[in-house]
């Protein structure tokens, strides 16, 4: 009966044994992929390619123009005075651009103020006229400017117009532009403008309402970046 | 005295701007390119109005120094300069003898864009009103706006300052519908020449709809409705209407 038991529980574990560690090591499952592996060629010429780096300048854009500019500028019945400002303007295409604009400009005593003797209109702070606008410009008339027998200059004329606001006379007064400019290009770089603008607006600080009108001529000078 | 101080630093920046852009310009190095058409048309100046002085045959090759607008300066191996418009500039070639590449701002670029911003007038219930606005695209279609606008009335003036949340439904549409929704706060100032009342300061809650319509490079026109609550420390609220027309860029 013993034996019996130790024979059959010996030969379970022999087929235990068998089963579970053997099967590799046993011709028929443990497939060794040895002799399959191809040996690749050994390379005979190396190449020696170097890759040429490309790398492209950037082409310098000049869309954009600065400018600051000087002149005179005349408020209707507060004098004509120096008006000083800045500009600056991105050009979409050979012919549009647009701008956006801002200057200032001290007025004086009306000639009713200065003849009466009454008392003043407005103080300092009111008197001083300050505006900025966005306009939009259309360069027209391109052509070359020449300066004796060797030199040209690139100039184009172009009318502009745009709105914007006015302070003045401690207001604020919606403000249309309307003109007209020329510019010189001395280079690419640099350039000259005379620019003469209206700026008009509805105003009622002497009394009744009424359009008013401003006209300003001016010279600046300007940048392309 | 401070005005004059601002002025003079304003003019002597543009001043040593220029100077340095002109240093730099000398030592740069320049793209090459080589004439792939019978000839390659040199105008004088950066338009088509200026006159064709020069050509540049096939084969030679020539240098770009810069450009402006859709027009190349370009320098020829005889030293000779001219401008050449951008549709003869593609057909040429580069280093790698392919079809020289230029960027051009076009309607792809129109879609993807991040940044706008522009100038809007129009009418804000009576008043004139003059406004910038800057923004900013999450996605195709969804954006936030800040707004500020200057408010031009017969008995007051005012500030709006708004915060907007934009969504453009249909981007790709030429003329491209848009539907916002803001808040913000209004300043308003009786005139001066009117009785002296104190600024009154409210918040507004606003609502609109727009159309934007590319129209080239990076140039966009729109036009826009916008219902605005003025919330005031009266009894009954505010109701106004805003229309506005103007134009933006992208980038």
């Amino acid at each position: 009966m013993e034996s019996r038991f130790r024979f059959l529980f010996l030969s379970a574990t022999l087929g235990v044994v068998l089963l579970t560690s053997g099967c590799s090591s046993l011709p028929f499952f443990g497939k060794t992929k040895d002799t399959e592996v191809a040996e690749a060629p050994e390379q005979v010429i190396e190449p020696e390619v170097e890759r040429r780096e490309i790398v492209k300048p950037k082409i310098d854009t000049e869309d954009f123009e600065i400018a600051v500019f000087g002149g005179v500028m005349s408020v209707e019945d507060f004098g004509v005075n120096p008006v000083v400002g800045a500009s600056l303007a991105y050009h979409f295409s050979e012919s549009l651009f647009v701008e956006g604009a801002a200057g200032v400009t001290d007025t004086e005593e009306t000639s009713f103020e200065l003849l009466s003797g009454a008392a003043e209109l407005l103080t300092d702070d009111e008197r001083q006229f300050t505006y900025y606008n966005a306009s939009i410009g259309w360069n027209l008339f391109p052509g070359e400017a020449f300066v004796g027998r060797n030199r040209a200059f690139n100039q184009s004329f172009y009318l502009i117009a745009g709105l914007g606001s006015t302070r003045f006379g401690g207001d604020d007064l919606f403000t249309i532009n309307v003109g007209a400019g020329y510019r010189l290009l001395f280079n690419d770089v640099w350039a000259l403008r005379v620019d003469f603008r209206d700026h008009v607006f509805d105003s009622d600080l002497l009394g009744a309402s009424k359009t008013v009108h401003n006209l300003t001529g001016r010279v600046g000078f300007s940048l392309f970046f | 005295m401070i005005r004059k101080g601002l002025q003079l630093l304003v003019f002597y920046s543009v001043l040593s701007l220029g100077m340095m852009l002109s240093a730099t310009a000398q030592a740069k190095e320049y793209r090459t390119v080589a004439v792939a058409d019978p000839f390659l048309e040199m105008h004088t100046g950066p338009g088509k109005g200026y006159p064709i002085t020069n050509v540049v045959e096939q084969g030679e090759s020539v240098q770009i120094i810069r450009r402006k607008t859709d027009w190349f300066k370009v320098r020829t191996d005889r030293d000779r300069e001219g401008w050449v418009n951008i549709a003869q500039m593609e057909q040429t070639l580069d280093e790698s003898g392919e079809l020289t590449e230029i960027e051009r701002i076009g309607r792809d670029e129109f879609l993807d864009r991040r940044f706008e911003a522009g100038v809007l007038t129009g009418d804000f219930s009576g008043a004139d009103t003059v406004s910038v606005y800057a923004g900013y695209k999450i996605s195709r279609n969804l954006g936030i706006e800040l707004s500020g606008a200057q408010l031009i009335g017969n008995f007051s003036t005012g500030w709006l300052g708004t915060v907007n949340l934009v969504h453009e439904t249909w981007p790709e549409w030429r003329l491209s519908p848009y539907f916002t929704l803001g808040t913000g706060i209004v300043q308003t100032r009786p005139k001066s020449t009117l009785v002296s009342t104190p600024d009154r300061i409210d918040q507004v809650s606003l609502v609109g709809a727009g159309l934007r319509a590319y129209v080239t490079r990076r140039f966009v026109l729109r036009a826009e409705y916008k219902s605005y609550v003025v919330l005031t420390s009266r009894d009954e609220n505010e109701e106004i209407d805003e229309w506005k027309v103007g134009f933006g860029f992208f980038f």
